[in-house]
C-alpha cells in the first residue's frame, strides 16, 4: 500500500527532527573538534577548520597508549567471551551429563548479580593477585558471560543433531567438532556476540577506574576523563577531539553491524 | 535365586559388564560436560559467586583501609544505612532518577522505533542516527553533555539566553543537577531501547496490518490496536532493562558531578564508590551493594516471571 | 560382510513404558532389510540402537558375532545416511564427502583414490567445490549416499532417506540405492515408514508397531500372508478390505458385516475354530467384477474414482468402506447396486480378539499367464 503524500511529508519532518535532536550532541563534539579555541570561546560558528585539536590531544596526553590499551584490553575480553561462553554453550547444547540442567539455571542466575555490586571484593581479589595496572585484571574477571552463553546456546540448538551423530559415526571425537563444525556453523552469532562484547568492553567505566592507576594500562574512557579533569583551561576542543577519537570505533562497529547486532541482541533477550 | 541354571549365568555376567560399561560412560560424559564448562565455572566462582558472598559477609563488619574486617557489628551498617540522611538521601535521589528516565526513555525509544519502522525511502540512515548514541561511550556522552550543561558557554543556557530565558545552573544548582544528569542518561539510553524495540516492531508479523488495511482501520487505530499489544513483551523486556541499568548508572555522575550538588546526585552505586574507595568504609558500602543486588534480583525475577509468559515467538 | 544380530533387545526412557519390545531378529549379511511401521513404532530408535547412537537398555546387540552394546558408534563400521541427510553447511561437497575419512585418518591417496571411484560412480564429479545449500534435494541426497559409500563400511544404515524428496525423484533414488547396495554387497538396514518403498525394496521386511515385531519377512510373504490384522493392513495399497464376521456352519455361510452372506467351504470351516470370534478380510484384487447374471452380490457404490486405466471404487458394508481397484474405465453412478463376485478361497480369516491370522486367502495374485 502507498502511503498518502501529506503522511509521507509528516513522517520525513517528524524523521529529520528527530534525527537532528538525537544526532546534536555528537554533531556539536564533531564540530568543535575541528573548531579553533577562540570560536568556542566566543561561542561563533566555526569560522576556520583545524586538526590543531587532534595535534594536542596526542601530544599533551598519551591518548595513543590509551588507545592501545583499549584495544587490547577490549580485544582480549572478547576473544575470552567468545571461548568460554562458546565452550559452556556447546556442553549444555551437545553434551549429556548429570547435572547439566542445574548448571544451567545457576549460570541464568549469575545475571542476576550485577557487576556493581560485587565490585569490592573484586577489587581486593584484583589486588592480592597482584593484577592492579594490569591487562590480566582489566580483562578476565569479565571472560565469562552468562549472556553470551545463553545466546550461543540458542544459536548452537538450530544446529541439527544429525551434524553431531554423523560425525560420531565418523569417529569424531567432542573437542573437534566443536571447533571444526560447531564453530564454523555458528560465525554469524559468533561475530554478533563478538561485537557486542568489543562494544561493551571498549565502553566500560567503574572497573578500568578502579583497576587502573597508571597510563601503562589506562583505557581510552578513563584517559578522557583525566583529559576532562586535568584540561582546567576550557580546552574544550581538545577534549571534543579526545571524545571524537574515543567514540569513532564503535560507532563504526555499530553502523556496521546494526542489523546483526539488533537480531542478535533480540533473539538473545526474547528467547 | 539359588538354582539358577548354568545357561544363564553367561548373560547374568555380560549385564553386569553392561552396568558397569554404563557407569563408566556416564563417568566420562560429566567429565568431559564439566570440562567445557570449567573455564566459566571457575571464573563464575572467583569473580562472581565468591565477591557477591564476600559483600554480604563485609556488610556485617567494620574494616580498615585495606578492606580486612575489624569489628564484627550484625545488623548495624543496615541501620545506619536507613538513619543516615545521606543514604536516604541516595535512595531518594535513585529512585527519583528511575522515575525521570524510564518513562521517558521507553516513550522517547517507541516514538522513534515507530517512525524508524516505516518503509520509506532513506530510512536505514535514521535508524543508523537513532541508534547512535549506543556506540557512545559514557565517557564520551558526559563529555558532550558536560559542556552542553556549561553555565556559561554551554549550549543549552546560549538557547534558553536566546529565547530571554535566564540561564540555569544545570550541574550546580540541587534543583537541576538531577535532572541534567537523567537527560544524559535518557539522551544515551535511547540508541539501545530504540534497536530493541525496532526489533520487535519488525518481528510483527505484517500480515496482521494487511488483514487491518483491508477493514479499512487507520494508522493510530492499527498503532493502539496491533501494534502496541504486540510489542508488549519487547517493552517489559526494555522496561525491565533500562530499569537495571539505571540502578547501576555511574559514569556520568563520576564526570558530571561527582554525586553533587548537596548529595543530590549520589545514586546508589556512586555512593558504594565514594563510600568504599574513597572514604574506605567497605562494610557500609557492602551494605549498600547488598541492597542494590536485592532491587535488581526483584526486578530480574520479575522480568523471567512475567517476560516469560508474554514472550511471542516469532 | 557382515550380520546383525538381536536378542531381547529392549528400550524404555527413565522407566517409562518400552519403546521397544524384546526385538529378536538376525539381518544376514549383504541383505536389503527394511525396517517399516507407523511413526512411533521405534523403528528409528532400532536403527539407532544399532548405529549406537541410542543406548540399549536391555538384550544383547551382536555385529558380526561380536557384542557391540557399548561400542562408540565409530568402532562398528558402519555408515549411515539420515533423513534430513546432516551435511555440513560449510563444508563442500569434497569436504563433506571426505570428513569421515579424514576423522579416521586415511592417508591422503587413498582419500583421492576413493573420493575419484565414489563421485564417479554417483554423478557428482562436477559439485565438488559446491556447498550443500547450492544443491537441488537430489544432489544433496547423492552427496549423503557418497559419504556412506565412501566410507567402504560393509553395514549401512539409512533413516528416511528419501522422505524429503518428490515422488518422482524417489522412484527414481529407489531404484539406485537398491543397485547401490547389490553392487557393493552392503549389509543394509533401511528405515522408513512408507510401505511402497518397503516392499519395493526390501530382501526382507520387518513389519514394527508400538515397539513390538508384528511380522518378519519377504514382500511377498508379508502381502499375501499377513501375520495380523496390522499387517494387513498396513501393507498393500489401498488397503486390505476388513469386516467382522460371524461363521454359520450349520448352513455353511459366512455373514460378513450382516450384509454379506458367502458360501463357506468345508475346508474354511475346518479351520476355523469352533468358539472363534472372527474377522475377514480380502484384498482389493479380489473382489471382482461380474455380470448380473454370475454375481455372487451386489454392493452400493459410494465413490468412484476413474483414473483412466484403472477405476477405484469404494463401496459401502455397514460401517466399512470397502475399495476396489478394476482395470478400465467404469461407467458406476454412485449409489448404484453394483454386481461383484466374492469367493471364500479369497478370504484371509483373522481373529478377531488378537488380531492374528487364521487362515491366509488360498489364491495369490499371480501374473497373468498368457493363453
Amino acid at each position: 500500500m502507498t502511503m498518502p503524500l501529506g503522511q509521507k511529508i509528516t513522517f520525513y519532518v517528524l524523521l529529520i527532527v528527530s534525527a537532528l535532536l538525537i544526532f546534536a550532541p555528537t554533531l556539536m563534539a564533531f564540530v568543535m573538534s575541528f573548531m579553533s579555541n577562540k570560536d568556542i570561546l566566543t561561542g561563533s560558528m566555526p569560522t576556520s577548520l583545524t586538526l590543531d585539536n587532534y595535534r594536542q590531544a596526542f601530544s599533551t596526553f598519551p591518548l595513543m597508549q590509551y588507545l592501545i590499551n583499549s584495544v587490547v584490553v577490549s580485544v582480549l575480553i572478547m576473544l575470552g567471551q567468545l571461548v568460554l561462553s562458546s565452550l559452556a554453550a556447546y556442553a549444555f547444547v551437545f553434551l549429556e551429563f548429570k547435572g547439566r540442567d542445574i548448571l544451567f539455571y545457576i549460570f541464568i542466575a549469575t545475571m542476576m548479580v550485577p557487576f556493581e555490586a560485587s565490585v569490592i571484593p573484586n577489587f581486593h581479589i584484583i589486588r592480592d593477585l597482584g593484577w592492579i595496572d594490569s591487562y590480566a585484571g582489566l580483562t578476565v574477571p569479565f571472560f565469562a558471560m552468562a549472556f553470551g552463553t545463553f545466546l550461543l546456546r540458542q544459536n548452537f540448538k538450530t544446529i541439527p543433531k544429525e551434524l553431531r551423530e554423523a560425525s560420531l559415526i565418523a569417529g569424531m571425537g567432542d573437542f573437534k567438532f566443536y571447533l571444526t563444525v560447531v564453530m564454523p556453523v555458528a560465525k554469524t552469532s559468533l561475530v554478533t556476540l563478538g561485537v557486542y562484547g568489543f562494544l561493551t568492553s571498549w565502553n566500560m567505566y567503574l572497573w578500568p577506574l578502579l583497576a587502573t592507576t597508571n597510563d601503562n594500562v589506562r583505557t581510552v574512557q578513563i584517559g578522557l576523563k583525566q583529559m576532562q579533569t586535568q584540561e582546567q583551561l576550557n580546552q574544550w576542543g581538545v577534549i571534543m577531539a579526545g571524545a571524537v577519537i574515543v567514540i569513532i570505533p564503535t560507532l563504526l562497529l555499530l553502523f556496521l553491524g546494526q542489523k546483526k547486532l539488533q537480531k542478535g541482541l533480540t533473539e538473545g533477550a526474547l528467547k | 535365586m539359588s538354582t539358577m541354571s548354568p545357561a544363564t549365568k553367561p548373560y547374568e555376567d555380560m549385564q553386569l559388564a553392561f552396568e558397569a560399561e554404563r557407569r563408566k560412560t556416564k563417568t566420562r560424559n560429566f567429565i568431559k560436560g564439566i570440562l567445557f564448562l570449567l573455564p566459566s565455572i571457575i571464573l563464575f566462582s572467583v569473580f562472581l559467586f565468591y565477591p557477591m558472598m564476600k559483600t554480604v559477609y563485609l556488610s556485617f563488619f567494620l574494616t580498615d583501609a585495606s578492606g580486612a574486617t575489624t569489628v564484627f557489628v550484625g545488623l548495624q551498617n543496615y541501620i545506619q544505612l536507613f538513619t543516615s540522611s545521606i543514604f536516604l538521601k541516595s535512595f531518594k535521589s535513585t529512585f527519583l532518577f528511575v522515575l525521570y528516565i524510564v518513562p521517558a526513555t521507553i516513550i522517547i525509544s517507541l516514538f522513534l522505533a515507530v517512525l524508524a519502522n516505516e518503509k520509506l525511502k532513506g530510512v536505514g540512515i535514521f535508524r543508523t542516527i537513532f541508534s547512535s548514541t549506543m556506540g557512545i561511550s559514557v565517557a564520551a556522552a558526559s563529555v558532550f553533555w558536560l559542556y552542553l550543561f556549561n553555565p556559561t558557554m554551554g549550549l543549552l543556557n546560549e538557547i534558553l539566553g536566546f529565547l530571554g530565558m535566564e540561564g540555569i545552573g544545570w550541574l550546580t544548582d540541587p534543583a537541576w543537577a538531577l535532572v541534567a544528569v537523567s537527560i544524559t542518561t535518557i539522551w544515551m539510553n535511547i540508541g539501545f531501547t530504540f534497536l530493541i524495540l525496532l526489533g520487535g516492531l519488525q518481528s510483527i508479523d505484517q500480515s496482521l496490518y494487511e488483514s487491518a488495511n483491508i477493514d479499512g482501520a487507520g494508522y493510530f487505530y492499527k498503532l493502539r490496536r496491533i501494534t502496541v499489544p504486540m510489542l508488549s513483551p519487547t517493552l517489559f523486556f526494555v522496561l525491565t532493562v533500562t530499569i537495571i541499568n539505571a540502578f547501576q548508572t555511574f559514569g556520568q555522575i563520576d564526570i558530571l558531578t561527582q554525586g553533587g550538588p548537596q548529595n543530590e546526585t549520589n545514586l546508589i552505586v556512586y555512593s558504594i564508590y565514594r563510600e568504599a574507595f574513597v572514604n574506605y568504609q567497605f562494610g557500609a558500602a557492602s551494605a549498600q551493594a547488598v541492597i542494590l543486588f536485592i532491587l535488581i534480583l526483584l526486578m530480574t525475577a520479575l522480568q523471567f516471571k512475567f517476560g516469560e509468559k508474554k514472550v511471542h515467538y516469532q | 560382510m557382515k550380520n546383525i544380530e538381536m536378542t531381547d533387545i529392549t528400550k524404555s526412557y527413565d522407566k517409562q513404558k518400552n519403546v521397544l519390545n524384546e526385538i529378536n531378529l538376525t539381518i544376514g549379511e549383504g541383505e536389503f532389510f527394511v525396517l517399516v511401521g507407523p511413526s512411533g513404532s521405534g523403528k528409528s530408535t532400532l536403527l539407532r540402537m544399532i548405529a549406537g547412537l541410542e543406548d540399549i537398555t536391555d538384550g544383547i546387540m551382536k555385529i558380526d558375532d561380536r557384542v557391540v552394546n557399548h561400542l562408540p558408534p565409530k568402532d562398528r563400521d558402519l555408515s549411515m545416511v539420515f533423513q534430513n541427510y546432516a551435511l555440513y553447511p560449510h563444508m563442500s561437497v569434497e569436504q563433506n564427502i571426505l570428513f569421515g575419512l579424514q576423522a579416521k585418518k586415511v592417508g591422503k591417496e587413498e582419500q583421492r583414490r576413493r573420493l575419484i571411484e565414489t563421485t564417479d560412480m554417483m554423478g557428482l564429479g562436477d559439485y565438488l567445490k559446491r556447498k550443500p545449500r547450492e544443491l537441488s534435494g537430489g544432489q544433496r541426497q547423492r552427496v549423503a549416499l557418497a559419504r556412506a559409500v565412501v566410507s567402504q563400511a560393509p553395514v549401512c544404515l539409512m533413516d528416511e532417506p528419501l522422505s524429503n524428496l518428490d515422488a518422482k525423484l524417489r522412484a527414481s533414488m529407489r531404484v539406485e540405492i537398491r543397485r547401490l547396495q547389490k553392487r557393493l554387497g552392503l549389509t543394509m538396514v533401511y528405515v522408513t515408514h512408507d510401505q511402497v518403498e518397503a516392499m519395493t525394496m526390501g530382501d526382507r521386511i520387518m513389519v514394527l508397531h508400538d515397539g513390538s515385531i508384528q511380522q518378519v519377512g519377504n514382500p511377498i510373504e508379508l502381502y499375501n500372508e499377513p501375520a495380523n490384522l496390522f499387517v494387513a493392513s498396513f501393507i498393500g495399497s489401498p488397503k486390505m478390505n476388513i469386516g467382522k464376521a460371524v461363521l454359520n456352519r450349520a448352513e455353511g455361510r459366512l455373514i460378513v458385516e450382516d450384509e454379506l452372506n458367502i458360501n463357506a467351504s468345508e475346508s474354511l470351516m475346518s479351520d476355523i475354530p469352533n468358539d472363534a470370534s472372527i474377522t475377514v478380510g480380502i484384498r482389493a484384487e479380489h473382489l471382482t467384477y461380474a455380470t448380473k447374471e454370475d454375481a455372487t452380490h451386489f454392493m452400493e457404490a459410494v465413490n468412484v474414482e476413474n483414473l483412466g486405466n484403472e477405476t477405484t471404487i469404494a463401496f459401502e458394508l455397514n460401517n466399512e468402506i470397502w475399495t476396489v481397484k478394476w482395470p478400465g474405465q467404469w461407467e458406476i453412478e454412485v449409489g448404484e447396486m453394483v454386481p461383484v463376485k466374492i469367493s471364500c478361497e479369497d478370504l484371509a480369516i483373522f481373529d478377531t480378539g488378537s488380531g492374528r491370522l487364521i487362515r491366509a486367502a488360498k489364491r495369490v495374485s499371480k501374473g497373468a499367464v498368457p493363453v
